[in-house]
């Protein structure tokens, strides 16, 4: 639906649009920039170095799973499964705080059984062509309800969330820096580099944008959907850690609330949802932008549902405004 | 596909083939129906007591789902998707109960009339959205989930209210014979009732066709915007009447919405309906559900964690939706 292909140009027009579209960064700098400043109108002083940090540290858990979005969302799917994914590698490593092997052994079983949704999720995804949200769905189904079972069955209920984890999920260096920067960074630089930089990034841009010529050109896409879907739940399981050490719990639910929110970022960071176009600049971007304004909503003093209410109709108004832009079908 | 498979006028159809062509054309649909009856069977033989009472129970246990999952069903037939259908339902089910509360049974009949209306309302705004904004559906329906969760908690901070006695009359029990639910019967009274004479109107068929190629529907003449609203209107009303069935089977009206969103897109898939549209009926769904529902409750019969319930429907789904895409796959290669 190019329905704007017959309307006149306007130069300026062309200019906004070429910088939304090949520079989302920019403008939702821009916009962030807005929030915060409104954020300081609405309550004096408030914007310091220290909530700098903390909104910075609720971002990163929000962030880490906007990019299973992104990815996915490059070609074309979609990642339903993150919420129960993240939930369970966080509840599953609580488990295991007192088994032999600590908290590394945690680690390692709860991101072993990520990668194991995943490649379950890719094969389906990659070799059956089964459509994203229905496997994604499928699957978080399947990880929510072994959790469940996992929940009944493990003697150590009362296990907290191992120090480590708090340390890097909640702690703030001199007060400002968030430790869980230390997980953030590596993953931001390598998902960054990977999209920007290697022939892998350029087939996921490639598979989004046209399957069937990425076919034809000698792709073997099911392999780069497999891998992509393991790479998907890896994040997540990684998200997951972080946000149990960032609020100290470990639920079979933790993250739920986070996959609506985490697409939404992605979306707003300007992947678009039919694959071939985006990056994970702007979804960090988008990620701290809903997390300013959910601050910005509570400083407001708003109730709960009237934030709800707020949240998703700006969802709708920016995605809105930049298709708009964009002139996206 | 079918159509493709058997083209039209090819040569003249006796009724064998015209019993055929409608095996062929609704094959899923037996298939789900031949299931369903193989899961009775089976409940029945694993616990030999499960006769009219736990039926009659299933039957008002699984009555939103159902109608949630025929909500899900037009808007994905017309090539979109509604992830705010679980909030529609808490917004409907919160209002409906908390005006019902210690009014008269006449009076619940105006709230329902209301509240279908409020249906209409919600589903139009929906629908609305998406063909003005441009956005892509499923990103817009995912943010007016948070609107309509968030009216709704307006509207009800807590699960509270009540319901008509008749309305808690229609949706328990037996209706005729003690093996039939009163409330499969006033769903697939209430079902059919708006489906068949939509789905044979210009509408209808008019979703269909924006489901199937929106282009070539724009070009044959269909009003793909207003038609793409009207699927929305008839999901919005589709979700009041969950929500309503929520607040009769409940007795009250919970502002939180139940996971019944998902569920549905699992429902709508399992029976039948493709995703990328323009495929597939209500029949379907409605059995899906069913079908979930039983596998659940013979799980419990087997003494198995429940919660492999859970396990059981994601693989199901999973699994179900790769021996289809096996057997189209098949089929476009022969």
């Amino acid at each position: 639906m190019s329905a704007t292909a017959g309307t006149v140009r306007q130069p300026a027009l062309d200019t906004t649009r070429r910088l939304f579209r090949d520079r989302p960064v920019v403008p939702l700098i821009g916009l962030l920039a807005i929030l915060v400043i409104v954020m300081e109108i609405a309550s004096p002083g408030i914007v310091n170095p220290g909530w700098a940090g903390v909104i910075l540290r609720t971002a990163v858990p929000l962030a880490i799973l906007a990019g299973c979005q992104t990815l996915t969302m490059l070609t074309g799917g979609i990642d339903l499964s993150v919420g129960a994914i993240a939930s369970m590698a966080g509840f599953v490593t609580a488990t295991l705080l007192h088994s032999e092997g600590g908290v590394a052994q945690g680690i390692a079983v709860s991101l072993a059984a990520a990668a194991l949704a995943g490649l379950v999720t890719g094969i389906a995804v990659g070799v059956f062509r089964v459509h994203p949200l229905i496997a994604t769905l499928g699957m978080s189904f399947i990880v929510l309800g072994l959790a469940n079972v996992w929940q009944l069955q493990s003697v150590q209920t009362g296990a907290g969330v191992p120090d480590i984890l708090r340390t890097i999920g909640s702690g703030l260096e001199l007060e400002v820096i968030p430790n869980s920067l230390v997980v953030f960074v590596p993953i931001m630089a390598l998902i960054l580099f990977t999209l920007r930089r290697t022939g892998y990034g350029r087939l996921l841009f490639a598979i989004g944008d046209n399957p069937v010529a990425a076919r034809l050109s000698g792709a073997r896409s099911w392999q780069v959907i497999l891998v992509l879907y393991v790479i998907s739940a890896l994040l997540a399981g990684i998200a997951g850690l972080v946000l149990a050490g960032a609020t100290n719990t470990a639920s079979v639910s933790l993250a739920d609330s986070l996959v609506l929110p985490s697409v939404a970022a992605a979306v707003i960071g300007g992947t678009s949802i039919f694959g071939g176009r985006g990056g994970y600049g702007g979804t960090i971007v988008g990620a701290l932008i809903l997390t300013v304004l959910s601050a910005l909503l509570t400083v407001l003093g708003l109730p709960e549902p009237t934030k709800q209410i707020v949240f998703g109709a700006i969802i709708v108004a920016v995605a809105a405004a930049y298709t708009r832009v964009t002139a996206e079908s | 596909m079918s159509a493709a498979a058997a083209p039209i006028g090819a040569r003249s159809a006796g009724p064998a083939d015209a019993i055929a062509a409608f095996t062929r054309r609704n094959a899923w649909t037996i298939g789900l129906i031949g299931l369903l009856v193989v899961l009775f069977v089976f409940t029945k033989a694993i616990q030999p007591r499960y006769g009219p009472v736990p039926i009659q129970g299933l039957g008002t246990s699984v009555m939103p789902l159902m109608l949630a999952a025929v909500a899900q069903a037009v808007v994905v037939i017309g090539g979109g998707i509604d992830l705010s259908i679980g909030s529609m339902m808490a917004l409907t089910s919160v209002v409906s109960a908390t005006l019902m509360k210690g009014q008269g049974e006449e009076f619940g009949v105006g709230v329902v009339i209301g509240v279908l209306l409020l249906g209409v309302v919600l589903g139009g705004i929906n629908g609305g959205l998406v063909v003005v904004t441009r956005v892509p559906d499923i990103i817009v329906t995912l943010a007016m989930s948070f609107v309509w969760a968030g009216f709704a908690l307006l509207v009800r901070s807590a699960p509270g209210g009540g319901a008509s006695t008749w309305l808690k009359t229609i949706v328990n029990g037996a209706f005729l014979n003690e093996w039939i639910p009163r409330a499969t019967v006033v769903v697939v009274i209430v079902v059919f009732a708006i489906w068949i004479p939509l789905s044979r109107s210009r509408i209808g068929l008019s979703i269909y066709a924006i489901g199937s190629n929106q282009l070539a529907a724009f070009r044959s003449g269909v009003p793909v915007g207003r038609t793409r609203v009207a699927a929305y209107v008839v999901t919005g009303v589709f979700s009041a009447l969950a929500g309503l069935s929520l607040t009769a089977t409940t007795g009250i009206g919970s502002p939180v919405p139940g996971p019944y969103t998902l569920l549905s897109v699992a429902a709508v898939v399992l029976g039948g309906v493709s995703l990328a549209g323009g495929r597939g009926g209500v029949l379907g769904p409605l059995i899906a559900v069913v079908i979930l529902q039983l596998i659940q409750t013979d799980l419990t019969f087997l003494h198995v964690d429940p919660n492999f319930g859970l396990v059981a429907q994601g693989a199901i789904l999973i699994g179900v939706v790769m021996v289809g895409s096996v057997i189209q796959f098949r089929r476009a290669r022969a």
